[in-house]
């Protein structure tokens, strides 16, 4: 019988999230998700079908967006995480945040931070995206409410903020 | 407590009201995209879902189900791997209350009680701290069956060779007659038969469903959890754990999508982790992973409808019979009142002048099929408009052409002879989205351009109706309760059991409430949904919500004024200063200021639940859809190129929220006709992943392009009608007719997949060619 609470088989790692360099002691092959949410309380990252399909556990990690169902929390070890939380600057929403709150780009709201952080990666790599790269950008993040038509909407707006033409 | 005095709704359904001359001036917030109440929490990661939720020493709980599809236990073991005493166990034998899952009626045991009856049905419930451990523990425990023989088809459930339900397989019939059917096919011109089928589809909700449940001795069991109706999760748990109303509790937290998968299933799993934590004492935790989700929970009936139709040789329908059965899966749940929706919609929009239709529910050995957006009338207006374009083809007329000269008109009236009181002109409506779709010239350069080349493209129309709130005497029985209280800082609470799972109940409601009150939106909230809190405002379904207790919410703000202004507290006009200022006033010299609002049935409105006939809806919502569909033959995949969604649901409350519940109802629509199928294999679904179930992704959606005609309607508050169902009922016909355009090939069955395709022009090809030899 395993012992839930011993902690043989555990490691330390670290890595900074959201700017805070944080230390966990963890199972290797914990998924980053569980890491997260259990560990560290940051629950803006949900699972939606735990195998990479939905990404709904999206975050950045060294500025790449991957699925944090499917990352071991080794792999995370000196990494640099950018979960939900991070994005707003104390009570002022980020540019996708606001557009998103304004655009309809949320409606039940589970798909939310997975498809911010998924925008957020596509304008950091197209800062002038074109529906079709937006389209291209969000596609491994599924939304189930909102036929998309409206995170569309709030992508392209929020693109327009951070260049003011 | 000092209430105001109750003060009862208007009138929802004035038989002598006309919409003619409705004002829709004069509001100040009612018509404006204002903020979604929760949504900074929810772009902010802090909106608080079940799973985000956990309370000091908590277990996990996990369901062992059932392998067959039919038979009866003869014996359950565990393995010898575990300390199984660390575990807790609970068995049907448990239950302290009933073993059913008490909805309309009790046929669906909690636990099984030595039968199974469908191949996921739930029989021990194993709880431990360990998440890991408990999914092992799962696979550890076997079950022994003697297996009986099962059924999976209507087909199969009809023929009647096994009985699995009752004594003949069928949860419920209905039968509506209008003039005299059988004295019509005798002078037709043409009659037009055809079968038209649709397939099981998954909600696929994001958040997977899941419940927390505590128990104590004083307070009973509280359970909170991701759902629709908790006054139905209430009324389920009295009934399982023995308890009386006030020992039960139960509480929405945010809640990720639910498109009536959050219905009823809700009483399911909230049962039990509430068995869990009574036998054990401690608080339980149930998330289903995915899998579970989509094998274990309700899905959309698969459904087959049969037209015998009798034409005049101008297209005008005389009459004709339509034969409507769903499968309803193992046990009834709520199998009778889809039926009941997808029996009234089944003759669309068109004026039958003599119809006879016969449904029928049955069961087969497959998980119950529940509630889905649309509740039934998305399979029967499949049909419908799927019949119409068949029906304009033996005619000799354009699909547009047939309908036109069948359209139902103010003055007549439906299959359940409802007369038509709203000056709906579905001619213009028809038109209007003809022009923005560009349907004439498209149909026109599509025709000469697929002559050559492997893209053929299409254009479809389907033309529909969706009736808003409970069906005929439903909102009687609801008899919905809502409050409005003022509170002690001067700001407004609305009191509903009403439910926020993305539609924008929260938004809309603080809205009507600040309308009426002359307040701004943000000094309106909303209480969390917590039946220790909130009156019973009727579950959040049957696009009843902006409508029915919109109007509720509406009265009973009113209410809060009077009081103010009849005490003296406050002048006929004031500003929202003075308006706190009198709140604050009242409450700190009478405690509290609370108004009340119920419904109250409507006088001089006719509905025979026994003969189906009368006033089936306090209004419908109207709508024309017209899909651009490119058909690649070397593929057989279908695109949809372009989409255009224009109807009338009455006033429009919140043009933003309004836009994404039409543009995400036609994504689940283009979903149900291209992509989802439920692969069955005796009685489970086969393909319960996200990656083996396709919904659409965003690459996969054209422009989706909507368009309102606001009529106004005298039923809902402010104007509105019903919106959360209908978009689904118009892109799966639409879709299919205009792959019928493309290709020139029937098709008759959703979902159309590419291989289906495939099938058909290959069989197509080669009956040409057999005649040419």
């Amino acid at each position: 019988m395993t012992d839930p609470s011993e902690n043989r088989g555990k490691c330390e790692i670290s890595f900074t999230v959201n700017g805070t360099a944080r230390t966990v002691r963890v199972y290797p092959l914990e998924r980053l998700l569980d890491v997260l949410r259990h560990e560290l309380g940051l629950t803006g990252a949900k699972e939606g079908c735990g195998e990479g399909e939905c990404g709904s556990c999206s975050v950045l990690m060294n500025g790449e967006l991957v699925n944090s169902c499917l990352v071991p929390a080794l792999q995370a070890a000196s990494a640099n995480l950018t979960t939900i939380e991070g994005l707003a600057d104390g009570p002022q929403l980020n540019e996708l945040q606001a557009a998103f709150l304004e655009c309809g780009g949320a409606q039940c709201g589970i798909c939310t931070p997975g498809m911010i952080l998924a925008s957020c990666n596509l304008l950091n790599k197209r800062p002038d995206p074109t529906l079709d790269d937006i389209r291209e950008g969000l596609s491994g993040n599924l939304c189930r409410c909102t036929g998309y038509m409206q995170i569309f909407d709030a992508v392209a707006e929020a693109a327009r903020r951070r260049n003011p033409a | 407590m000092l209430a105001a005095p109750e003060c009862t709704g208007p009138s929802l359904r004035s038989a002598r009201h006309r919409v003619k001359g409705f004002r829709m001036t004069g509001t100040h917030i009612i018509g404006k995209s204002v903020p979604r109440k929760e949504g900074r929490d929810k772009v902010t990661g802090a909106a608080r879902y079940i799973d985000d939720m956990t309370l000091p020493g908590m277990l996990y709980g996990a369901t062992v189900r059932c392998q067959i599809p039919r038979g009866i236990i003869k014996n359950v073991s565990f393995g010898p791997q575990f300390n199984w005493n660390e575990f807790v166990i609970v068995a049907a034998k448990d239950i302290p209350g009933k073993n059913c899952i008490a909805l309309i009626g009790d046929d669906q045991p909690c636990l099984a009680d030595g039968r199974v009856n469908h191949p996921e049905e739930p029989i021990l419930l194993l709880a431990h701290a360990d998440p890991h451990l408990l999914r092992k523990a799962v696979d550890a425990v076997s079950i022994e069956y003697e297996p009986l023989p099962a059924i999976f088809t209507i087909g199969e459930s009809e023929d009647g060779k096994q009985i699995i339900w009752g004594t003949d397989n069928i949860f419920k019939t209905f039968l509506i007659e209008k003039g005299d059917v059988d004295s019509v096919w005798a002078r037709a011109d043409y009659i037009v038969e055809g079968e038209y089928s649709t397939g099981a589809q998954e909600q696929l909700y994001i958040e997977n469903n899941g419940v927390i449940a505590a128990f104590n001795v004083e307070q009973g069991i509280t359970v909170w959890g991701s759902l629709q109706c908790p006054y139905y999760v209430h009324k389920a748990l009295m009934a399982l754990c023995g308890l009386v109303e006030h020992k039960v509790r139960v509480v929405q937290m945010e809640t990720g999508g639910a498109f009536g998968g959050k219905e009823d299933y809700p009483s399911m799993i909230a049962g039990h982790a509430a068995l869990l934590a009574m036998k054990s004492g401690r608080p339980v935790k149930i998330i289903y992973d995915r899998i579970e989700d989509m094998t274990a929970t309700t899905k959309r009936h698969p459904s087959r409808t049969r037209h015998r139709t009798a034409v005049s040789k101008d297209g005008k329908i005389l009459g004709g019979e339509i034969d409507f059965t769903i499968d309803g899966g193992a046990y009834a749940t709520l199998s009778s009142v889809v039926l009941s929706r997808g029996t009234i919609h089944a003759g669309g929009p068109y004026h039958w002048p003599n119809v006879r239709i016969r449904a029928q529910a049955v069961a087969t050995n497959a998980p119950p099929h529940g509630a889905f957006r649309g509740f039934g009338a998305p399979q029967s207006l499949f049909a419908m408009e799927r019949h119409m374009d068949r029906i304009a083809q033996v005619v000799g007329l354009s699909p547009v052409e047939i309908r036109r000269r069948n359209f139902l008109k103010p003055g007549q009236t439906t299959t359940t002879e409802q007369t038509i009181r709203e000056e709906i002109d579905l001619g213009r409506l028809l038109d209007r989205a003809l022009e923005l779709s560009g349907y004439t010239a498209k149909k026109t350069r599509f025709a000469q351009e697929n002559k050559t080349g492997p893209i053929k493209k299409g254009m479809g129309i389907a033309a529909f109706l969706h009736g808003a709130g409970f069906t005929g005497s439903g909102e009687r029985y609801l008899s919905s309760i809502v409050a409005v209280e003022a509170c002690a800082n001067g700001t407004v609470r609305v009191l509903v059991s009403s439910t926020e799972f993305g539609q924008g109940t929260n938004t809309v409601l603080c809205q009507i409430a600040a309308e009426a009150l002359n307040l701004p939106y943000e000094d309106v909230q909303i209480a969390q949904p917590d039946t220790n809190q909130v009156p019973n405002s009727g579950p959040t379904v049957a696009s009843r919500t902006a409508m029915v207790v919109g109007s509720l919410v509406r009265s009973a703000a009113i209410g809060i004024k009077q009081t103010l202004i009849a005490g003296g507290a406050l002048g006929s006009s004031y500003s929202p200063d003075e308006f706190r200022a009198a709140c604050r006033r009242h409450i700190a010299e009478h405690g509290q200021l609370r108004s009340i609002a119920r419904y109250r049935p409507p006088e001089g409105v006719f509905w025979d639940d026994q003969k189906y006939r009368g006033e089936a809806y306090a209004a419908f919502a109207w709508a024309v859809y017209v899909a651009e569909v490119a058909v690649d033959l070397s593929t057989y995949s279908v695109k949809v190129e372009d989409f255009v969604a224009l109807q009338e649901v009455g006033r429009v409350l919140h043009p933003l929220l309004a836009k994404g519940q039409i543009v995400g109802g036609v994504a689940q629509g283009i979903g149900f006709a291209l992509y989802e199928k439920v692969v069955w294999q005796n009685g489970r679904m086969q393909n319960g992943q996200m990656t083996n179930y396709i919904m659409p992704t965003s690459a996969d959606l054209p422009r989706i392009r909507v368009f309102f005609e606001e009529m106004g309607n005298v039923h809902g508050a402010y104007g509105a009608k019903g919106i959360g169902e209908l978009p689904m009922d118009g892109p799966a016909p639409a879709i299919v007719n205009a792959v019928e355009d493309a290709l020139g090939t029937r098709f008759d069955s959703v979902p159309l997949l590419p291989e289906d395709i495939f099938d058909a022009v290959i069989e197509e090809s080669e009956a040409v060619s057999a005649e040419k030899r």
